[in-house]
Parts: structure tokens; C-alpha cells; sequence
């Protein structure tokens, strides 16, 4: 199934800002995450179509999933 | 105190009082030169140094903002901006927490960190800063680290907390106190170009929400670093969110969080 991916802030570095992407069906934002190379713990927030979701949500086709990287400096 | 207030009258321009008469009072009448602010502002006087607040904020609320007490948790890059605006905005009271002392490498964006102050302690320097830039102002330094033994105690009687620190962990245990001491909390963080804002209200969880699947690891920031104007602009955020917040104005941050990008100079509100 197609979804589009957008990323953000840190996680647009040797990516992309935005692309579609075929998934195989009932796949969780971890599995994108781990298609991407990206390590659970450097996730920050992950929204569906502009709604905050918890990682082991199951993706629906033509969704798009917007990841943003987790940050704590102060 | 009468004889004061006629004496400020006589000498306000208008209804300023100018820095000047304020130092004089306070040596005149024995008495600090917060006290002469305070007398100053329950009785329609402005010190000169707020009359830029004034289209902004009325008398009412510059004397909220005097009997205002904001506790910010961590005086580094972003608590060293934080303390500054907070002390010339004029919140009178601000409980500054760290147990650090100056490196060399907080040199390049903390504004605090000067050579003079490089091995002193972060509380510290605040407290002689906040001396120079607003003596009406009180600092409350605690040369501690923050955290679930000693937070109640630390945030007792604030109005709001600043979240300043650099641990994702301490910022959940300082949520979580001050969900208990029911306590406004302003949440920022930063990475390099990156960073977020959040405020949160009591009853509301978007802090913990946001961080729940994996609170223990550090962010972007152990690779990233920060540079000087990140957390400049994440700090003024903050205290634009304090202020509104002591005065209940326009629209806090609430249950959403801003995504800030200042290397595509993109703002994204995420709704939490």
C-alpha cells in the first residue's frame, strides 16, 4: 500500500523532506521507522494526517505520517 | 510608608517614577529598592524602566507581574535568556535551579557564561546578573539538581515553572510536581537548529504524552550540539508563555506543541 512520509527537523539530514513510499499492508510507524534507519528512541513525536499516534499504530493506506525527532537540550 | 508615597508623588514625572528617585527613596527611607517598587506600583506609579510595557501591559498588570514568583529549572543556554527577559519584563520574584558550574564550552551561546564567570556557580552568576539588570527584582538561586525529593519544596508558591533543563527524564519528574502542586508548566527544548515549546496547564498530560515511549535517552542534541541563537529564540517562547500565562492573556500553547526548524525556518504545530 502507498503512504507519504514527511520528516522533520534532524530527520531530513541525508533523507528527504517529504516522499511517497509503497509498505506492505498492516505495517506500524515502527516499521517505517526501521525502513528509514531510525532508532525508536530518536523519535519524538509521530502524527497521522496532523494527529499525535503512539508507534505501534497500524497504518491505513494513503495516510500520511509526519515524523518528528525527539529533543531535549536545554 | 506615607511619607514615602507622598515623597515618590512629589517627584514622579507624571506618573513615572525615574530610577533615580527610586535609589534615593530606598536610601532615604531604609528600605530595599524592591519595596520602593512595589509601594511605587499599588499606588499608580511606574517605574520608567516598565514605561515600554505600557501599551502592552496597564499598572495592574505590571504589579501582577511584581507579586509574580517563576521558578526556572536549569540556567544554562536556554534559563540564562529565560532569567534575563523574566528580570526586565519585572517579575518580581524568580527561583533560579541549577547545580552546575560555568565551562568554557558553554561560552558559545549561554549568555550567563562569560570568562569572569568561567568555575562559578550557574545560580550564582544569575543572582549578580539579575542584580545588575533589575535590582527590584529578587532571584532565589538553588545550587541544586532538580528532582522528585527535593521539587516540591523547590516549587512551592510559584506561579508558573520554566522548563530549562537538559534532561528529558528530570523535565517528566518536574511535570509531574507540578501537576501535584497544581503549577503551569512552559516546556522548551532545543538541538542545533531544532527545537519545541509546549505549556501545560494542571490535568493536562500532553508533557508526558509526548515523551512516553522512550523518556529515558537524551534527543538530537548529544549529536547536534547548540549554537548561540537556538536558544535564544526557544527562551524568549517560553517567556512570551510565562507572561501570558501570569496574566491571562491571548492564547498559551496549549495541548499542541510547536515545532521550531531554523534551518528551514518552519514553525509546525503539532496537536497533541
Amino acid at each position: 500500500m502507498n503512504i507519504s512520509i514527511k520528516l522533520f527537523a534532524g530527520f531530513r539530514q541525508n533523507r528527504f523532506k517529504m516522499e511517497e513510499r509503497e509498505i506492505p499492508e498492516n505495517s506500524t510507524i515502527i516499521d517505517v521507522l526501521n525502513q528509514l534507519g531510525i532508532n525508536e528512541p530518536e523519535l519524538g513525536v509521530a502524527m497521522i494526517d496532523g494527529r499525535h499516534v503512539t508507534t505501534d499504530h497500524v497504518l491505513q493506506t494513503g495516510v500520511t505520517i509526519s515524523l518528528f525527532p525527539k529533543v531535549g537540550g536545554g | 510608608m506615607s511619607d514615602l508615597l507622598t515623597w515618590l508623588k512629589e517627584r514622579a514625572k507624571g506618573d513615572l517614577l525615574l530610577w533615580a528617585d527610586q535609589l534615593s527613596a530606598a536610601n532615604r527611607y531604609k528600605i530595599s529598592i524592591r519595596e520602593v517598587e512595589g509601594v511605587a506600583l499599588e499606588n499608580g506609579l511606574l517605574p520608567a524602566r516598565y514605561q515600554r510595557n505600557r501599551n502592552m501591559f496597564c499598572l495592574d498588570d505590571q504589579l501582577k507581574l511584581y507579586n509574580s514568583k517563576v521558578a526556572v529549572i536549569g540556567c544554562g543556554g536556554l534559563g540564562g535568556y529565560i532569567i534575563e527577559e523574566l528580570a526586565r519584563l519585572g517579575v518580581g520574584t524568580i527561583v533560579a535551579v541549577d547545580p552546575d558550574v560555568f565551562e568554557e564550552h558553554n561560552m558559545n551561546r549561554q549568555l550567563l557564561a562569560t570568562p569572569e564567570f568561567l568555575g562559578i556557580k550557574k545560580v550564582a552568576a544569575a543572582a549578580r546578573r539579575v542584580d545588575r539588570v533589575n535590582p527590584a527584582v529578587e532571584l532565589l538561586p538553588v545550587g541544586l539538581a532538580f528532582g522528585l525529593e527535593n521539587g516540591k519544596k523547590i516549587l512551592e508558591g510559584c506561579h508558573v515553572a520554566a522548563d530549562a533543563l537538559d534532561s528529558i527524564s528530570v523535565r517528566l519528574e518536574m511535570a509531574e510536581i507540578c501537576q501535584e502542586l497544581n503549577i503551569p508548566l512552559v516546556h522548551g527544548a532545543i538541538a542545533g537548529w531544532y527545537g519545541y515549546l509546549m505549556t501545560q496547564f494542571p490535568g493536562e498530560r500532553t508533557l508526558q504524552k509526548f515523551f512516553t515511549h522512550n523518556s529515558q535517552e537524551s534527543g538530537l542534541e548529544k549529536h547536534l550540539g547548540n549554537p548561540s541563537f537556538t536558544p535564544a529564540v526557544v527562551a524568549s517562547l517560553e517567556v512570551a508563555e510565562v507572561c501570558k500565562v501570569l496574566l491571562n492573556q491571548g492564547t498559551p500553547m496549549r495541548k499542541r506543541c510547536l515545532s521550531i526548524d531554523l534551518l528551514d525556518m518552519e514553525f509546525v504545530e503539532i496537536e497533541c
